[in-house]
């Protein structure tokens, strides 16, 4: 029952051939097998699940319309959404055993959706990293190789899908968050239209860059979840007040195989030198498969996205040297040093250096440069220049295409360690997701081949509310992949050893 | 401070040095709610009981904009001869200090709302200043501490501190003047009219209470001296604390003769903040103003610029009341007042009265009798402000035309304004209380008419032998014996009828 997608479990809940507690008690069961080994949960509500699931059962039972497509099915959630009735730490010790008195507004719509909320999934400390390695709580191991990345900084929820665990997770993404860690765990991750689903309840990273969206095994299953949590919302300003792009009926129409008429622009700049050869070749093999699909390929070149990773590490960086000062022990969290001697200044100085990772403490550090006096216009304002450049440069291409199409990251998962001491090397990883959170539009993964064993992502990117572009292309391409390759590439995954 | 402060002659201030002056006024904006939340902003209620995640600042929580608070800013920026800005966002004041619950105020930095207005400021001998203003811009306030234990009530030597976040996040309006020069030895008395006026604008714009010592107008003095042959203004102080518009005064004239003390002795000015104590009128130095100290001012990615649009701006202007000094001129026009009558009524406080009074029905003598008079001698003996006597203009209003409709004469009047003052009610209900109506019943009146020329039957003959004038003699007995309720007029006439 656990290798079923979001899609079949809900059809076989509504029609009563299971039941929704069978189906949260098989992935509870599956997490109390594997988590110890893959460590995608941070908390797990075994209680809050099996009620979550028999409210369900009940409408069913008493024949009333369900909340959504998706109600019944088990979905996880990323660490870094509030959630009353469990800890929201955000990957960070400065958070722990912080209970938020509210619910996001993604939790609050997931809730209504009739979803059963299994725990929330581990993460780098405040969405800060690219392999999980961040978190202050362990990091998730990638159920392709355990003595793998599984991405990051939402690695807990797309190590969850790959080691079925969950059908659905919650992820964020700022510079990448979601696609990386799908592209290396061979899930599917989405960052929608900046501005379509709702921040509220997100605890700040990068506010002008954070996004969050859905996390699936198929495509199919992503655009449901993705119109369970979008729309508009008055308590976040920056949501904009549009319709839900159609991305449900966008994959329907994809998976009807045909992408004729259909332009697809290969971006120039994000390719070649520095990326691993079996991404390229995984990559290559997408693009012919696209073309046989009968969508028209050209190449575009966009020259600004190669200022991106620079740019990005300014931006997000300054913003999150504001957005983090808050935690500073007067209020909630962790609290050291107050012996009653020191000053409030002291305290709150002692409390940051415990409770921020080392990671965190960088791009404070950083951040706090840009921002100052004196050297405010040549970083974070030049760096402001550049995003221009590049929402321009994704104008200009989306004159000439209708998608535009990367590998999702330059490599597969690397190994745990490998890349700890080395940030830039940490940071390349989010080279090719970080344009589409620079301008704001939308950008999804999907598995496209392996290499070496591991899961390469081939990423496809959307004008901002032209979401389901990218759903199209990406469901024609998936039926395809699949049909060609005799089956999901998801069910390739090793079989995990079960802790008895 | 145990050192006694060295204060120079102030005639030898204003020889020697020329003042330069800054007024930052906060205004308190009384909007039901904040700024960027739904919490009440009433005063007075109990700690912690008005607050919400946003105002909290809680992690994950956002701002959303209150229209209300943007109105109130455009219709002061308009009273102030303001440009109202086309495009204007919120930045990010960053700094930590345990009541402010994110450690940065959401603010505007560089793109004001409204910028380059000014304020003509009428001082007592009907000199007029201009003020120029700088800008004005929108804030939210901070919350509250209280420092328990300690000799000072302020942060350093406290054994702890009490926070209030019941006032963070209540929308703020910030309003700075240009550099005041030229003002020479009338300085200080400028700094006090200026606040004065924007006070009675504020109040007129009916936008904020107003109240200096509840805190929703609070002024910080900015003072400076240069010395006569001087070219660039000196270092100036920020002086804070400053509760009352008498404080205003004192304050700027305690810094000049102050800092022309330390000038004089070869000493120089530290930037720095001070704070006015005001029971002994002095200032004493604060927090020291680093010139390095950086707030990292950034545009507020949580919140989407604002773009008042030309006709939205046009309908405000529409909604601006007559200004007070517009309705001074207008008065003194219809009036027909000299400047100097005009500039006595000004100081002591009764043009708005005498203005509301008519405007409630009075006619425009009447009220100008009551309150140079009667109201007057009643502020003086209790020594307040003529505004501070617990009777409105409205109130005074309902008496006078009580007294044109007969129910009163003007005896009984004062004796019902006394009912008012004593806060027994509404004019009417002191009428009613104290039983204080006009006798209006002819039949009594006849019967006491009757009696009183029984009694002087020798006065009664003389009327009828046509000596009108001896019937005073008996009105006033009638008066007398009707303990002054009976309208004399009426009486004379009944008495006259009577002795035909
Ligand atoms: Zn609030």
């Amino acid at each position: 029952m656990i290798r079923k997608t979001a899609a079949e479990l809900a059809d076989l809940i509504r029609t009563r051939e299971v039941s929704a507690v069978e189906v949260a008690q098989a992935h509870l069961d599956r997490i109390a097998e594997v988590d110890p080994a893959v460590h995608a949960f941070l908390h797990v509500d075994t209680e809050r699940a099996l009620n979550a699931a028999k409210a369900v059962d009940e409408d069913v039972a008493a024949g009333r319309e369900l909340a959504s497509p998706l109600a019944g099915v088990p979905i996880a959630v990323k660490d870094v959404l509030t959630m009353q009735g469990a800890t929201t730490t955000c990957g960070s010790r400065i958070l722990e055993g912080w209970h938020p008195p509210y619910d996001a507004t993604v939790v609050r719509k997931l809730l209504a959706a009739g979803m059963v909320i299994l725990g929330k999934t581990n993460m780098d400390e405040f969405a800060m990293g690219s392999s999980t390695e961040n978190s202050a709580y362990g990091v998730t191991r990638n159920p392709w190789d355990l003595d793998r990345i599984p991405g990051g900084s939402g690695g807990g929820s797309s190590a969850a899908l790959a080691a079925f665990e969950a059908p659905l997770a919650i992820g964020t993404d700022t510079g990448g968050s979601i696609r990386q860690p799908g592209a290396v765990t061979g899930t599917v991750g989405v960052k929608p239209t900046y501005g379509t689903v709702s921040r509220y309840g997100l605890v700040a990273f990068s506010s002008s860059l954070d996004q969050a969206g859905p996390c699936a095994r198929t495509v199919l299953d992503a655009a449901l979840l993705h119109e369970v949590i979008a729309g508009h919302d008055p308590m976040d300003s920056t949501s904009i007040d549009a319709p839900v792009p159609p991305v449900v009926a966008a994959v329907r129409e994809g998976q009807g195989g045909d992408l004729t008429g259909v332009r697809v622009g290969i971006v120039t700049e994000l390719g070649g030198d520095g990326y691993q050869d079996g991404v390229l070749a995984a990559f290559h093999g997408a693009v012919e498969q696209l073309r046989a699909l009968g969508a028209e390929i050209v190449e575009v070149s966009c020259p600004s996205f190669d200022l991106a990773l620079p740019a990005y590490y300014l931006i997000a960086p300054s913003e999150a040297s504001s957005n983090l000062a808050r935690f500073d022990a007067m209020r909630y969290g962790l609290r050291t040093g107050d012996d009653s001697t020191r000053s409030a200044e002291d305290v709150m100085s002692l409390t940051r250096e415990a409770g921020f990772g080392a990671e965190v403490k960088r791009r404070i550090m950083l951040g706090t440069y840009a921002l100052s006096a004196g050297y405010y216009d040549a970083y974070y304002g030049s760096a402001q220049k550049v995003r221009t450049l590049i929402t321009r440069d994704f104008a200009a291409a989306f004159d000439k295409v209708d998608v535009l199409i990367s590998p999702t990251t330059p490599t597969t998962a690397f190994r745990i360690g490998e890349r700890v001491d080395d940030p830039m090397a940490m940071y390349r990883a989010d080279l090719c997701t970080i344009p589409a959170n620079m301008a704001g539009n939308a950008a999804l993964s999907v598995p496209c081949g392996l290499a070496d064993g591991l899961p390469v992502g081939l990423q496809i990117m959307s004008p901002a509310l032209q979401d389901h572009r990218g759903y199209r292309v990406a469901a024609a391409y998936e039926a395809a992949r699949d049909a060609a390759q005799g089956g999901a590439l998801i069910h390739r995954v090793p079989e995990l050893e079960v802790a008895h | 401070m145990t050192s006694t402060v060295e204060l120079m002659d102030y005639a030898d201030v204003v020889a020697r040095f020329d003042p330069v002056l800054g007024l930052e006024v906060h205004v308190e904006l009384s909007t039901n709610t904040k700024m960027f939340c739904g919490c009440p902003t009433a005063f007075g209620a109990e700690p912690n009981t008005q607050v919400c995640p946003t105002c909290l600042g809680l992690p994950g929580s956002l701002p959303a904009l209150n229209g209300k608070a943007v109105e109130a800013a455009i219709r002061i920026g308009l009273a102030l001869n303001c440009e109202i800005a086309e495009w204007c966002r919120f930045a990010r004041k960053n700094y930590f200090y345990p009541d402010m619950p994110k450690n940065f105020q959401t603010s505007q930095y560089d793109e004001p709302i409204a910028f380059d207005g000014y304020l003509d400021v009428t001082l007592e001998d009907g000199e007029v200043v201009r003020v120029g203003i700088e800008r004005a811009h929108m804030e939210e306030d901070t919350g509250k501490s209280l420092h328990v234990g300690g000799a000072t009530g302020r942060i350093h030597g406290a054994d702890y501190s009490l926070l209030d976040y019941n006032r963070a996040g209540v929308p703020l309006i910030e309003i700075v003047t240009k550099p005041i020069t030229g003002t020479g030895e009338r300085a200080p008395e400028v700094a006090r009219a200026y606040v004065t006026a924007l006070r009675d604008l504020l109040k007129a714009l009916d936008v904020s209470d107003v109240r200096m010592d509840q805190g929703s107008l609070r002024c910080d003095a900015n003072v400076s001296l240069m010395a006569k042959d001087a070219t660039e203004f000196g270092t100036r102080t920020e002086t804070k604390n400053v509760n009352s518009l008498r404080s205003v005064e004192r304050a700027v004239r305690h810094e000049m003769t102050r800092q022309a003390a330390v000038l004089a002795a070869g000493g120089s000015i530290l930037q720095e903040t001070r704070h006015f104590d005001e029971a002994t009128g002095h200032t004493s130095a604060g927090r020291r103003k680093e010139t390095s100290e950086d707030y990292r001012y950034f545009p507020e990615p949580d919140l989407v610029p604002i773009a008042p649009s030309r006709e939205w701006v046009d309908e405000l202007r529409g909604t601006l009341p007559e200004l007070p000094w517009e309705r001074r001129r207008r008065i003194q026009a219809e009036w027909g007042l000299s400047d100097a009558e005009l500039r006595d009524l000004v100081n002591v406080g009764a043009v708005d009265l005498i203005a509301a009074t008519a405007d409630a029905g009075a006619p425009a003598a009447e009220a100008r009798s009551w309150w140079v008079s009667y109201l007057a001698q009643q502020a003086n003996t209790r020594g307040v402000e003529l505004a501070e006597l617990p009777i409105t203009p409205a109130q005074v209003a309902a008496v006078i035309a009580l007294v044109a409709d007969g129910t009163l004469t003007k005896a009984l009047a004062r004796e019902v304004v006394d009912g008012v003052l004593a806060g027994e009610g509404e004019p009417a209900e002191v009428v009613e209380k104290r039983g204080l109506k006009v006798v209006s019943d002819d039949s009594a009146l006849y019967a006491a008419v009757d009696e009183a020329l029984a009694a002087q039957p020798d006065v009664a003959a003389k009327i009828r032998d046509g000596k009108v004038a001896a019937a005073g003699a008996i009105v006033g007995a009638v008066m007398k014996a009707t303990k002054g309720q009976a309208d004399a007029k009426r009486v004379r006439e009944l008495v006259l009828e009577r002795c035909q």
